[in-house]
Order: C-alpha cells, then sequence, then structure tokens
C-alpha cells in the first residue's frame, strides 16, 4: 500500500463528493421509491397486514431501509463505469498514486450517499408515526449494521461497474437485490408464507438483518439473529471483495 | 550520445489470438518529439498503453526515463503523463476544479495557483469556473493537456492528440506540443495524420502490422524513396487555408496567435511545394 492512501483516498472522495451533491436527484431518487412503498404498504395494505407490532410502521421500516441500500449501490456501479468509459481512469492509474483510492473512493462515496438517503427515509418515517425507544447504543448498533450491509453491496456493485459492457448492465445488476427484501420477514411475518417460500425467507440474507433491527429499535432482546446477520454481511463483503479485486486486476492487466 | 529518455526493446502484445504488437524497438532521445505513425488499430494506443504502466507487454522490454515499465512502474508513473485519445476530464467538474484535483493528486502545494497559472496559460481563464461539459472538442482537449502538464513530468504521451478537433483547434495542439519540446519535455506522440508528424516531430516511426517498419527523421524517410522529380505545379491554396484565412484565428485562444497559424500554415505549404 502507497504511503499516501488517505491523502489520495480523501481528494478522491472529495471529488465525488461533489459528483453527488451536483446531481442531488440521485440521493432524492434512491429515496423516494422507498418512501413510495412505505406509504403505499402502510396507507394501502397495512390495514389488512397482521404483524405482532401494534406500528405497522415500524415493523416496516428496516426492509425499506435495505431496499433504499440496494437501489442506492446501483449509482455506485454507474459512476465506476462512466468513469472508466470516460478516460479519466486511465489518467489515475498513469500518475503516481495509490491505485486502491480510485476505488474505496467510490465505496466510501457510496457509503455516505446512502446514509443520505436513509436519514430523509427515517425523517419520513418520524412524519408517518414511527416511534422507537431505542438508545443512542441500539442505533449505532443499527448504523453499524446498515453500513456494513451497505459496504457489502458496494463491493458487488464494484463487480457490476468493472465488468459491464454498458450503463444500463452496471445499473441492472441490483434488480435482484432490491427484490430479496419482498421474500424476506420485512413486510410480513415469515409465517403466514407456504413451505418452500417461507424457508427461502427464513434463510436468506435479509430476514436477519431485518429481524435485527426491528429488535434493535423495539428494545427487544436481539437473540442469535444478529450473529447470523453479522455473518451474511461479512461472507457477502469478503467474497464480492475477492470478486471485484479479480475483475479490476482484469481491467488494469 | 546521452541515455534514452524512452528505450523500447522487442515489444510484443497480444489480445487473445490478435497479435498486436510483434516486437517493437525504437528509442527517444530525451527533450525531442516523437511521432508514432500508423493506421487505425496498427497498435500505436497498446504502445502508449505500455509506456504508462496501464498495460502489461506479454515479451520485450521498456524503459521510461531509465526505469523499467514492468518493474518499477511507481517511478515510471512519476516521471510521466498521458493524455488519452478520449479527453480524459471530468464533465461535472469545472476546469479549475479539474486542474486543482490533479495538481492534489500529484500532491503539490498550492493547487489553486497552479491552477489559475494553467488556465490563463491555456485561455481557460474565463470558463475556468464553468462546468467542463459545457465545453467544445478544442477547449476539452487545451484543458486534458494542461491537466498532463500538472508537476512538470519529463515525459509526456500524447495518443491522438488532434483526433476530431477542427483546424483552429488543431493548430493550437500543434504549439503547445512545440513549446512543451522548447522547455526540454520529451513528448511522443501518437497520430494517424500524416502532415501533423510532418510538421512536429523530429523523429518519425512507422507502425504497421505489430512492428516499426521505419524510423528517423523526415529527411531520412524521405530518402527512402527514389529522388524527388522535378514538377512544376501551379500552387493553389489548400482548403484549410482558406478556411483559416476566411474564419481568422483573432478569436482563438492558447498560446496561438495569428502570427503562429499563419506560420504554420506556411510551412506546410512549403513542404508541399
Amino acid at each position: 500500500m502507497n504511503t499516501h492512501f488517505f491523502a489520495d483516498t480523501s481528494v478522491l472522495l472529495g471529488r465525488s463528493m461533489r459528483h453527488i451533491f451536483r446531481s442531488v436527484d440521485t440521493i432524492i431518487t434512491t429515496a423516494i421509491t422507498p418512501i413510495a412503498l412505505m406509504l403505499l404498504f402502510v396507507y394501502v395494505f397495512g390495514g389488512a397486514i397482521r404483524t405482532d407490532t401494534e406500528n405497522y410502521v415500524n415493523y416496516l421500516l428496516p426492509g425499506i431501509m435495505l431496499i433504499a441500500i440496494a437501489s442506492g449501490i446501483a449509482y455506485t456501479a454507474v459512476r465506476l463505469f462512466t468513469d472508466m468509459q470516460s478516460g479519466i481512469f486511465e489518467r489515475f492509474h498513469s500518475m503516481p498514486i495509490a491505485r486502491s483510492s480510485i476505488l474505496w473512493a467510490h465505496v466510501l462515496t457510496s457509503l455516505v450517499a446512502n446514509g443520505l438517503s436513509l436519514v430523509i427515509i427515517v425523517l419520513v418515517a418520524l412524519l408517518m408515526g414511527f416511534r422507537s425507544s431505542a438508545n443512542v447504543l441500539d442505533w449505532l448498533a443499527v448504523a453499524g449494521i446498515l453500513a456494513l450491509f451497505t459496504l457489502a453491496l458496494t463491493w458487488i456493485a464494484i463487480i457490476a461497474g468493472l465488468s459491464a459492457k454498458s450503463v444500463d448492465g452496471a445499473g441492472g445488476f441490483s434488480y435482484p437485490l432490491i427484490f430479496l427484501p419482498f421474500i424476506s420477514s420485512a413486510f410480513v411475518p415469515t409465517e403466514t408464507m407456504p413451505g418452500p417460500v417461507r424457508w427461502f425467507a427464513e434463510n436468506q440474507p435479509v430476514t436477519s438483518i431485518v429481524n435485527t433491527i426491528q429488535d434493535l429499535l423495539a428494545q427487544r432482546p436481539v437473540g442469535g439473529d444478529i450473529w447470523v446477520a453479522l455473518a451474511w454481511c461479512l461472507g457477502i463483503l469478503i467474497v464480492s471483495y475477492a470478486f471485484a479485486t479479480a475483475a479490476y486486476k482484469r481491467q488494469i492487466a | 550520445m546521452t541515455a534514452a529518455a524512452i528505450r523500447v526493446e522487442g515489444i510484443e502484445k497480444s489480445f487473445k489470438a490478435l497479435h498486436v504488437l510483434r516486437g517493437v524497438d525504437f528509442e527517444v532521445a530525451p527533450g525531442s518529439i516523437f511521432a508514432l505513425l500508423g493506421s487505425n488499430g496498427a497498435g500505436k494506443t497498446t504502445i502508449v498503453k505500455i509506456l504508462s504502466t496501464l498495460l502489461k507487454a506479454d515479451a520485450g522490454s521498456a524503459a521510461v526515463e531509465g526505469f523499467d515499465v514492468a518493474t518499477e512502474p511507481l517511478k515510471v508513473r512519476q516521471s510521466i503523463s498521458l493524455t488519452g485519445q478520449f479527453a480524459a476530464v471530468d464533465e461535472v467538474l469545472s476546469g479549475k476544479e479539474n486542474l486543482v484535483l490533479v495538481a492534489k493528486l500529484r500532491h503539490l502545494k498550492n493547487p489553486g495557483e497552479i491552477a489559475d497559472e494553467l488556465l490563463a496559460q491555456f485561455s481557460l481563464t474565463e470558463a475556468g469556473s464553468r462546468k467542463v461539459a459545457s465545453y467544445s472538442g478544442g477547449m476539452r482537449r487545451r484543458l486534458d493537456i494542461a491537466m498532463s502538464l500538472i508537476g512538470n513530468p519529463q515525459v509526456i504521451f500524447l495518443d491522438e492528440p488532434t483526433t476530431g478537433l477542427d483546424p483552429e483547434a488543431r493548430l493550437e495542439v500543434w504549439q503547445i506540443v512545440k513549446n512543451l519540446a522548447k522547455q526540454g519535455t520529451t513528448v511522443l506522440l501518437t497520430t494517424q495524420y500524416l502532415d501533423e508528424a510532418e510538421q512536429l516531430a523530429d523523429r518519425i516511426a512507422i507502425l504497421h502490422e505489430g512492428r516499426i517498419i521505419a524510423n528517423g527523421t523526415l529527411a531520412e524517410l524521405k530518402q527512402l524513396l527514389p529522388p524527388a522529380k522535378i514538377e512544376y505545379v501551379e500552387k493553389q491554396p489548400s482548403l484549410e487555408d482558406i478556411f483559416l484565412a476566411l474564419v481568422g484565428s483573432g478569436n482563438t485562444a492558447a498560446g496561438t496567435n495569428a502570427a503562429g497559424t499563419a506560420a504554420a500554415g506556411n510551412e506546410s505549404v512549403k513542404d508541399r511545394s
């Protein structure tokens, strides 16, 4: 690792943050679909959905946040792909900078941008009646899990950005990820689902993450779900990081 | 003889079944302009990418400023600057922000001052605060080259610097390249335009089907053909001369003033007659 890693990463992070603040629409777009879903489920379907919480917004919010992250990371893939197309990627690589900074700047940008979208979503949820008695530590734990989830998915986005052949391809990989929360405990408890679907829902990463966040926000004991959630996030992170590094080496070799 | 600024020996490169470079050798003297001439797909860009450490060669060796591109890439990157085929500028940032970005990545002090100086030098001061997305092709290319000059690299690679530019912008780029060489920078440029190589280069190498098939000064290359026959041809102004005379170059930017343009125009006429 180059001695300039931190300096170079912060310069490049500054660059992508400028991109974000000059196209604020990406943050709003990332937030708006999940908010629309939240409105739809709370005010249209919510009356017919039976959860063991008295407040459906409280039940729904964690899943909505995961959907926001899954759609938000697509912009990282698109930004990376655009860089590679424009030649600025080659300029950076022919300069004496820490090469790993180039990807890390995009990854950190993804964390910040998704964080901003989540703040907007939580504010809207508060307006819709979301309430939590969670203390600062619980909120920190929630933020940590969401950050880890974002990080893991962002490295998947990096793979997509590096290996895509078109902008549409770079952004399109996220659709299955956006869909995962629907087949989980995010909207309805898994107990009502038929056998195979229920099995899938209970054993895919989103459910454990959703359950953990629901428990933390409701001040219930978190149980074993948190370890399953962390294992999923770390596992996805390690695998996607390895594949992203390989894809990166293919690009610059 | 002083050590070569760029030395390429037996470089080979294939992309799957496509054998792009089949053993390329050449040397570039410090402070000179070397043109790599070849048609599309001849492998010019591949050579530039290998020399600027973006690609690894399959065989052979190459060194820039005495540093091997394969084993000491970081030292090579400290000595070079690449201006690729497509302007490598950030469209979302302003011209000045682009320059500051590169100055910061080169870890220079006073990136703001450096940016202002270059904006002035390349007649971009007024446009400096505007988003690059609004720039014309010529302005983009000037900014692109200005970004490459930051940190005063000893060697500059220009990959088809004038492709897609209008005649005026092309002359501006030519003037910039000439000034660079005057200041002692080594320039390797690739081009598919014969007149560009003729105008700028101290030495010209012709790359064809993965090999250098000729390498020498313009005079040496001319001797490869039978001695010139003397023919009398009525000298007509070229369309480029007419275009430039009609448009006038008072409104052009970058170091090229009307005199420079006229001089360049005259030279090309002289060479052709």
